[in-house]
């Protein structure tokens, strides 16, 4: 066993986890308060990758640049719930899955229209760009930023909606939206700042990774399904689910691509070991949902009643 | 009554004689060309578009004093969308030659439509083993090569290199194995792993669980393919995991103008001098591709792509084709005649083509570097196959 | 109901139009359906006879899903899986050379019933939501598992050179049969629901869809009747998925994307869901309106999605509603003619 190897997985699959809990957790209070599916959440994903980068380009600065485009997302995230998600709350989920289907064909062509096909490359600050070593392990020291973000994003999360009143709010329209409305809490309102902060995680999330991977057309449209695995597996509306949940799946994905090759090729040929191992690692992670949803419906972790 | 009846079968033989007389007596050339459009890859298509269309330019518009109507299709980066499209220029535009194709899915989907019509079919990219061995065709051209070539040429550099032990990562589908297996033929060290990555529309960009497999490997060097817009985002990762002193990068099709001008204006000095084998470059020295590099640079402010040599030489290839038999496109045999001889000024220079209608062409050595302007661009720096041709021609029966 | 029946069937027909705009477009669309290759033939544009092909096999999908959504209010985000086991069923014996269309037939039916009964075995112990996410899920899991296999083409599909053979019966080589073959398909689908919805079982199935614990107290075994449609959709989805290898000669694992199974929804929701003849409406419109748009712009799925959000915001019902305004009568008590 490589543990230098294995804690660089490791460390890669926390990276994963991390960004698809900031998609997961603004998908996951969507879904739970306002019942509402969202499959064009991970267009924000996308938005964000390329206001930032375009931002980023203007200024010089990564920084401003994410500070300004999340507060574009959240804008982006606000009208789109005031014009389109708030008609639809009261309507089945067939309607949710089409019109969010719509936005994502509508997202992802304004995105080619406005950025063209090509992706968009966010330069990172030099201090950015190297490894740092720690001991005989060397990490890209950008990967081990994300890190550090997205735990402090997800810490921040939690004072917010175990502390705030703003988060009584959200915990309680989560495990029981009649409620909260009965309490007399101006719940358009919730649902326009809930909706609008998932938004700018989701597009937080994208920012992140474009430094890495690049803007692209379509990113978030891959990101989004796992995402809603993450939000069944921990529990539709639990935040604290979809972080344990996002990290397991981060880990399945990440381990499944590096280890499970070696695994199958003591039973395969290695040249179908090499082909089945990716596809496999993607599908354990669906496995995981069925199972979740056969066996346990409410999730890993279901908002509680408290 | 039947007075309406009689109207209707008139005016439906009216209808279809015109549209008969309008394909019988219809001057002028059709050719379409299906390309990536689209997706992230869209940013490929664009450039072949460009060069078709500079080289239809070069010609005044007109192939042996006709007409030529160029119909761009996208493929949307999928198979079954190719195939459609396909039909849609074979039956509906009544194309007389389909040119194109990026993807080699999509290329051996829709190579059907195209060669049961009786039609010529000229990759200007796309060279997967199965059109050169068994499924080879009379009507089935390429100006590009087989996938296997270019891999074949890197194998040969490593081994001069004294490369020993090389760890190997491609996308997984037709052209990423095609590629793993023509490193693997001439490579004579030790592969000590081998990635398959997903590819196709949700491709998998991320690269963190891989390149720490490589480098755990400890290999003296590192083979990739990733063409178009994954290039770049592989050269970042590369660079920011440290890894350009332990583990040198060998590419094919990844570092190019495509990826080169975006790398730049990252700032990605890492790839400045990485090698990688090719069959043209844009400094090879003839007068094809003199004008054809300047001409675009001219007009698109950017070096060409090798997307868009090929793309310019599969329309330079029609061009030679109509003009040996006067500008007649229903004598397929004596357009196959006139193709096969390669009778016309290529930009990669002078080539023939072999039984399986694969060009049999040079493949040379080249590196990164900034041209006089500053821009990042690869220069040749050797030649490493004269005159190669692919393994799979033994293969075809034609 | 019965008693209708006894009388000839022109005067049923007949019955059946009159005063009915939706149903004389039907009617309308069913002769243009029958007439068409004749006419495309003539003006010698094979190109629409393909486009009209593959329409009707789309329509045989949708009309499968139409049965578990629309009379069963069973949202599927996985009905494309459906379409690619049928398609591997062609193509899989093809490359091992086996040409007999009974064969591929028989699989396609035999595999896509059994996945349709395994799933849905599980898939139907949730609602709502979670049959949504755990349909999307077995759909993913078909994906992953022909990426996966190598021998198969994995990512890059298979190519089907051939068609199904069916020696001495008909040969759907050629296309003219081959669209007269989907078209008899589609319409004994079509005729089956009917018969199906006006039976008890299919009262059951839409009890289920308005008030499932209603009819659970009043006895019915509702998870049996909800698992035959299941299985009944998935069989018919995949017989589409056997024509749609052998039309495109060519398969993929790209066919079972979860984008696939949202556009099937997003045709039947356009012909307007639960309505007999919305599904042959909303493929055909779709994959025109698909053609005709993309042809003019590489822009033109923003059109595509401001038209969808559109159709749900405002034109609930799809084209049968809209049909239904220009006719005296609502469609409500001839919702499932």
């Amino acid at each position: 066993m490589d543990w230098q190897l294995l804690i660089t997985q490791m460390l890669n699959g926390l990276q994963l986890g991390l960004l698809l809990f900031l998609v997961a957790s603004g998908l996951t209070l969507i879904f739970g308060i306002m019942d509402f599916i969202n499959l064009s959440h991970g267009s924000f994903y996308m938005l964000g990758a390329f206001i930032c980068s375009s931002i980023t380009a203007k200024t010089g600065s990564l920084f401003i640049g994410i500070v300004l485009a999340v507060l574009v997302v959240f804008c982006i995230g606000a009208l789109v719930e005031r014009l389109i998600a708030r008609k639809l709350y009261q309507n089945d989920h067939l309607d949710h899955v089409l019109v969010t289907f719509g936005l994502i064909l509508v997202f992802d062509t304004l995105a080619h229209l406005i950025w063209g096909s090509q992706g968009r490359i966010i330069s990172l600050p030099d201090s950015l760009n190297g490894q740092i070593n720690l001991g005989s392990l060397v990490l890209p020291s950008y990967r081990l930023l994300i890190i550090g973000a997205g735990l402090t994003v997800a810490i921040g999360l939690y004072f917010l909606v175990t502390r705030s009143r703003l988060g009584m709010r959200i915990r309680a329209g989560a495990s029981n939206r009649q409620m909260v409305s009965a309490l007399g809490v101006d719940i358009d309102r919730l649902y326009l700042i809930v909706f609008a902060l998932g938004a700018a995680l989701a597009g937080l999330a994208g920012m992140l990774i474009a430094p890495i991977t690049e803007a692209s057309i379509g990113m978030g449209n891959e990101i989004i399904i796992i995402a809603f695995v993450v939000v069944i597996v921990g529990g539709i509306g639990s935040v604290k689910g979809a972080f344990y949940a996002a990290l397991l799946i981060g880990f399945i994905d990440t381990l499944g691509r590096s280890y499970l090759g070696d695994l199958l090729a003591l039973f395969l040929s290695s040249q179908n070991a090499e082909t089945a191992a990716p596809a496999l690692s993607a599908m354990l992670i669906y496995i995981l949902m069925a199972a979740v949803l056969a066996f346990r419906p409410q999730g890993l972790f279901p908002p509680s009643n408290s | 009554m039947k007075k309406t009846k009689q109207l209707l079968t008139s005016t439906f033989i009216a209808a279809s004689l015109a549209v008969a007389s309008a394909n019988s007596y219809a001057d002028g050339v059709k050719i379409g060309f299906v390309t990536t459009l689209t997706t992230p890859a869209g940013v490929i298509g664009e450039d072949m578009q460009n060069a078709a269309n500079l080289a239809l330019e070069h010609l005044g518009g007109k192939m042996a004093d006709q007409d030529v109507e160029l119909i761009f299709e996208d493929d949307g980066f999928k198979p079954e969308i190719g195939k459609q499209k396909t039909d849609k220029l074979v039956k509906k535009d009544k194309v007389d030659f389909v040119s194109g194709y990026i993807w080699s899915h999509v290329l051996m989907a829709s190579a059907k439509s195209v060669l049961d019509a009786g039609k010529f079919l000229i990759s200007a990219n796309a060279g997967p083993s199965q059109m050169a061995g068994k499924g080879c065709d009379s009507n089935f051209f390429s100006t590009s090569w087989q996938n296997d070539q270019t891999p074949m040429a890197m194998g040969e550099v490593l081994n001069t290199q004294g490369v020993k032990s090389l760890y190997v990562m491609v996308p997984n589908y037709a052209a990423g194995k095609n590629m793993a297996a023509g490193v693997e033929r001439t490579f004579k060290g030790e592969i000590v792993g081998k990635d398959m990555t997903k590819w196709g529309k949700d491709k998998q960009l991320d690269f963190s669980a891989e390149l720490a497999k490589a480098k755990a490997s400890g290999a003296d060097g590192l083979f990739v393919f990733y063409p178009g817009s994954a290039g770049g985002a592989f050269i970042k990762q590369y660079q920011q995991a440290g890894l350009k002193d332990s583990l040198p990068l060998y590419t094919v099709f990844t570092v190019d103008s495509i990826s080169l001008p975006k790398l730049q204006a990252a700032d990605m000095q890492g790839v400045m001098g990485s090698k990688s084998t090719m069959f043209w470059g844009p400094d090879l020295d003839n007068a094809a591709n003199i004008k054809f590099v300047s001409d675009f640079k001219a007009k698109h402010g950017k070096y060409p792509s090798f997307y868009a040599a090929q793309s310019y030489d599969s329309i330079m290839l029609i061009d030679s084709a109509l003009r040996a038999t006067g500008g007649k496109v229903d004598d397929e045999d004596a357009l196959r005649a006139a193709m096969e001889k390669a009778d016309f000024d290529s930009v990669r220079g002078d080539f023939t083509y072999g039984n399986n209608h694969m060009p049999v062409q040079n493949f040379y050595l080249r590196e990164v570097v900034a041209d006089a302007d500053g821009n990042w661009t690869t220069q040749i720096s050797e030649t490493v196959y004269e005159a190669h041709q692919d393994p799979y021609a033994a293969d075809c029966q034609l | 109901m019965r008693g209708e029946q006894a009388s000839s069937w022109p005067s049923h027909l007949l019955a059946r139009l009159k005063g009915n705009l939706p149903n004389q477009v039907y009617f309308a669309l069913v002769i243009a359906l029958l007439i068409a290759p004749w006419l495309i033939n003539a003006l010698d544009q094979s190109f629409y006879l393909d486009l009209l092909t593959r329409a009707l096999i789309i329509a045989i999908a949708v009309a499968s899903l139409n049965l578990i959504i629309g009379f069963g209010g069973m949202v599927s985000l996985g009905h494309a899986a459906f379409l690619g086991i049928g398609a591997y069923c062609v193509g899989i014996p093809t490359y091992y050379e086996q040409f007999n269309g009974f064969v591929h037939l028989g699989l396609a039916v035999l595999c896509s019933a059994l996945f349709a009964l395994l799933t849905g075995l599980i898939c139907l112990r949730t609602k709502a939501v979670y049959f949504i996410m755990i349909t999307l899920a077995f759909a993913q899991m078909l994906y992953f598992t022909l990426v996966s296999l190598d021998e198969y083409g994995a990512d890059d599909g298979l190519v089907i050179y051939q068609r199904s053979e069916f020696p001495g019966i008909f040969d759907i080589e050629n296309p003219t049969t081959l669209y007269y073959a989907v078209l008899l398909f589609l319409l004994g689908c079509l005729y089956l629901t009917h018969r199906m919805m006006h039976a008890r079982f299919g009262r059951v199935l839409q009890g289920c869809k308005h008030n499932e614990q209603r009819m659970q107290a009043l006895g019915f075994l509702t998870y049996k009747y909800k698992l035959i449609a299941y299985v009944i959709a998935g069989t018919m989805a995949g017989v589409a998925g056997f024509f749609l290898g052998n039309f495109t000669n060519f398969i993929s694992p790209e066919m079972m994307d979860w984008t696939h199974s949202a556009e099937l929804i997003f045709m039947l929701v356009i012909g307007g869901t639960g309505i007999l003849f919305g599904p042959v409406v909303g493929a055909v419109l779709f994959l025109l309106l698909e053609e005709w748009l993309s042809g003019f712009s590489v822009y033109w799925h923003l059109i595509l999605g401001l038209m969808l959000i559109a159709l749900v915001v405002f034109g609930k019902g799809g084209v049968h509603g809209l049909l239904s305004l220009g006719s005296n009568r609502g469609s409500q008590q001839n919702t499932t003619t």
